[in-house]
């Protein structure tokens, strides 16, 4: 099924567009093009499908959690993309987007993280196909993840701390784009989210919908008809619109995506971007935006590094304004007690990211009724939040010792 | 109102380019950029482009950036723009150069209203295209605005028509694939772009991105009608000691650049 959005230039309604500079017009056509004539192309597709079999590991299951389910109170199906390569969904994007680099006759690669998930995930991509990786990353989180900086080091990627700004994933973001304008020839920008301006949004999109195009018939097979609710957490936004376009047309689906709603929505300190945000212009595209009264970008604030973006996805905010789907703020603590209950009944600890979506659950379970089957998107592992998770629980005394162990890490690769 | 259009083409007539002089509104403080553009001015400007510092500037290079982080944390507002506009409106021309959320925040048809009483020329929208610009075509027509788009060495003919064809006042052309800072050699793909731009209209184009001296002001001068310089001039703002120390360097680099800009500091030429 083709989804009809967007439209010819890019707009989702009134979200979305291209709000870049001139210079980067023309690299934005030529991705568009490349990736709409590569989408036709049936040899692109099955160089795709096979890399996402043979490589990431899919498609990825879908698991009936009987025993998260009794605690919900509905029947929750979760998408096991936590079980690919890399560890979340994001391999699919960056899967699909290197083949693209491939195809346009690039050599190099830039990237934006956050957390380092995407920054990981790219890396991991440019080293399977042999391009040059540059990833940038806020300097505070090159601090907070350093870990991951192991990683992306180990799999040839040059990391890139970045001191400008709130030193965050924005100005990471704003860094890579500055890279971009100066190095269009030979580089593609790897965009790790459904955000950006027109291609991305679309292009990630339809990288990541197998999520929702293999949840829809691993429903039909397990059930013999459609799930009652599609839920997922929302940062960007990427494995959310992964979801929810394989039944965005499928209007018995409800859907709905979870915020981070950080220390509570009413202090202020939160990435809730469509419950709280309004709509503004960042990064390239349209959309809700958390912002001041001067439309100067505000700082978002999560547990989960993964969903701390001040903006989020043109067709998320579309589908919020036409009401197809909820977008609803989690709490940092929410999250937290889902990721633990999860752990607890199934055995799989799930990203902070993903338990976000977990949590929200047990409204929608409360809203629809203990008939009701819904399909979760565990969208990544949570091993990479054991630090965080085991400062939050006071599992152990892990800083001391973590610490000293990343330090090495870092030291022996660097 | 006064468009900034006549006043670079009578430079023109005069045998020379127009200097256009760029400095963020509310850096270091909103008075002390205000005794800044006066420099400008003093310097010999011919138009003055006000920035209106913005929390994620993508097209801005380390300098610019820092200009910017400083006027935000000294609580620089947007409404500071008009009051810093206010003061050199009276005597040369001046733009605003603004990212798009700040006036889309402000609303467009609002900010568009307050430009103009402030005796403002127009907007310079480095982020924002022609194709997602009809709300501030629409409000720059109504309040007889300049607008000015800027256009790129990888702008193809068809985005070079579509620029010309919004802009009023002149076209902006960058004169690098890159960010806004001081560079030592001049664009070799400056030339080239102001030449395919020629043939698609006869609007008076600007040539800026990396001009930082008298002579890189000359060798532009040689094939643009105007002259814009940002970066540089920022620079010895954050290298001056103190406010007067940064208006006598501001006055005396604005005054080299406008001999250059009149052909006296010829450069070497490039081939």
């Amino acid at each position: 099924m083709t989804h009809p959005m967007p439209d010819a230039t890019g707009h989702f309604g009134r979200f979305g567009g291209r709000f870049m500079p001139e210079a980067l017009i023309a690299p934005l056509d030529e991705l568009e093009d490349c990736w709409r004539t590569a989408m036709a192309d049936d040899a692109f597709t099955g160089e795709f499908r096979r890399l996402l079999s043979e490589y990431g590991g899919l498609p990825s299951l879908l698991y009936d959690a009987s025993r998260f389910s009794e605690v919900v109170g509905a029947r929750v199906l979760l998408k096991r993309e936590d079980l690919n390569h890399t560890g979340a969904h994001k391999i699919r994007n960056v899967l699909g987007q290197a083949l693209l680099t491939q195809r346009m006759g690039k050599k190099r690669v830039i990237a934006e993280t956050g957390a380092g998930q995407h920054g990981v995930a790219a890396a991991t991509a440019c080293a399977y196909f042999g391009l040059e990786c540059v990833v940038y990353m806020g300097e505070v989180d090159t601090e907070r993840q350093a870990l991951n900086v192991a990683r992306m080091k180990m799999l040839g990627a040059e990391v890139v701390p970045v001191a400008s700004g709130s030193r965050t994933l924005k100005d990471a973001i704003n860094e890579a784009l500055r890279d971009w304008v100066a190095n269009v020839d030979s580089t593609h920008y790897l965009l790790g989210t459904a955000a950006g301006a027109h291609p991305f949004p679309a292009m990630v999109r339809d990288f990541t919908r197998g999520i929702g195009d293999e949840a829809r018939a691993q429903s039909l097979e397990l059930l013999g008809r459609l799930p009652d609710g599609a839920l997922a957490c929302v940062g960007g936004g990427s494995n959310a619109i992964g979801l929810f376009a394989a039944f965005v047309d499928d209007p018995d689906v409800r859907l709905f995506g979870f915020e981070a709603g950080g220390d509570g929505f009413e202090t202020g300190r939160h990435a809730a971007t469509i419950s709280a945000g309004e709509v503004g212009v960042l990064h390239g595209t349209r959309s809700f935006l958390l912002q001041d009264e001067d439309g100067q970008t505000v700082e978002s604030h999560s547990i989960s590094a993964g969903l701390d973006y001040p903006g989020v996805g043109p067709e998320h905010a579309w589908l919020a304004d036409t009401g197809r789907a909820s977008y609803r703020p989690i709490t940092d603590a929410q999250a937290m007690d889902a990721m633990v209950v999860l752990a607890k009944t199934e055995g799989i600890i799930p990203a902070i990211e993903s338990a976000h979506a977990l949590a929200g659950a047990y409204d929608v379970a409360t809203e629809l009724g203990p008939d009701a089957t819904l399909v979760v998107c565990l969208s990544g592992r949570g091993d990479k939040d054991m630090v965080t998770a085991a400062t939050w629980f006071d599992l152990v005394d892990l800083s001391d010792v973590v610490e000293d162990v990343v330090e090495d890490a870092v030291g022996d690769l660097s | 109102m006064t468009s900034v259009g006549p006043t670079v083409v009578a430079a023109r007539a005069d045998g020379r380019a127009a200097l256009i002089g760029y400095l963020p509104a509310g850096f270091p403080t909103v008075e002390g950029s205000i005794a800044l553009m006066q420099a400008l001015v003093d310097g010999g400007v011919d138009v003055v482009e006000v920035g209106l510092p913005y929390s994620d500037p993508v097209i801005d290079g380390p300098t610019i950036q820092a200009a910017a982080e400083t006027a935000l944390a000294a609580g620089s507002r947007t409404t500071d723009v008009f009051h810093v506009v206010e003061a050199t409106a009276a005597r040369v021309p001046t733009l605003v150069m603004t990212y798009w959320n700040p006036v889309q925040r402000y609303g467009v048809e609002r900010f568009a209203a307050d430009l103009a009483a402030a005796g403002g020329a127009g907007l310079i929208t480095p982020d924002l295209i022609p194709d997602e610009a009809g709300d501030w075509v629409t409000a720059a027509d109504r309040h007889d605005l300049d607008k000015v788009f800027l256009v790129a060495p990888s702008s193809r003919s068809e985005r070079l028509r579509l620029a010309a064809e919004h802009c009023r006042g002149f076209v902006y052309a960058t004169a690098v694939m890159g960010v806004t800072g001081a560079r030592d050699e001049t664009s070799s793909a400056a030339p080239g772009l102001v030449r395919r731009l020629r043939e698609v209209t006869d609007l008076p184009v600007g040539v800026g991105l990396g001009v930082s001296s008298g002579a890189q002001a000359a060798e532009v001068a040689s094939y643009a009608d105007a002259v814009i310089v940002g970066s540089a001039l920022v620079r010895t703002v954050l290298d001056a000691a103190g406010l007067d120390e940064a208006v006598e360097s501001v006055t005396k680099l604005t005054r080299e650049l406008a001999g250059g800009a009149r052909g006296e500091l010829r450069g070497p030429a490039q081939s």
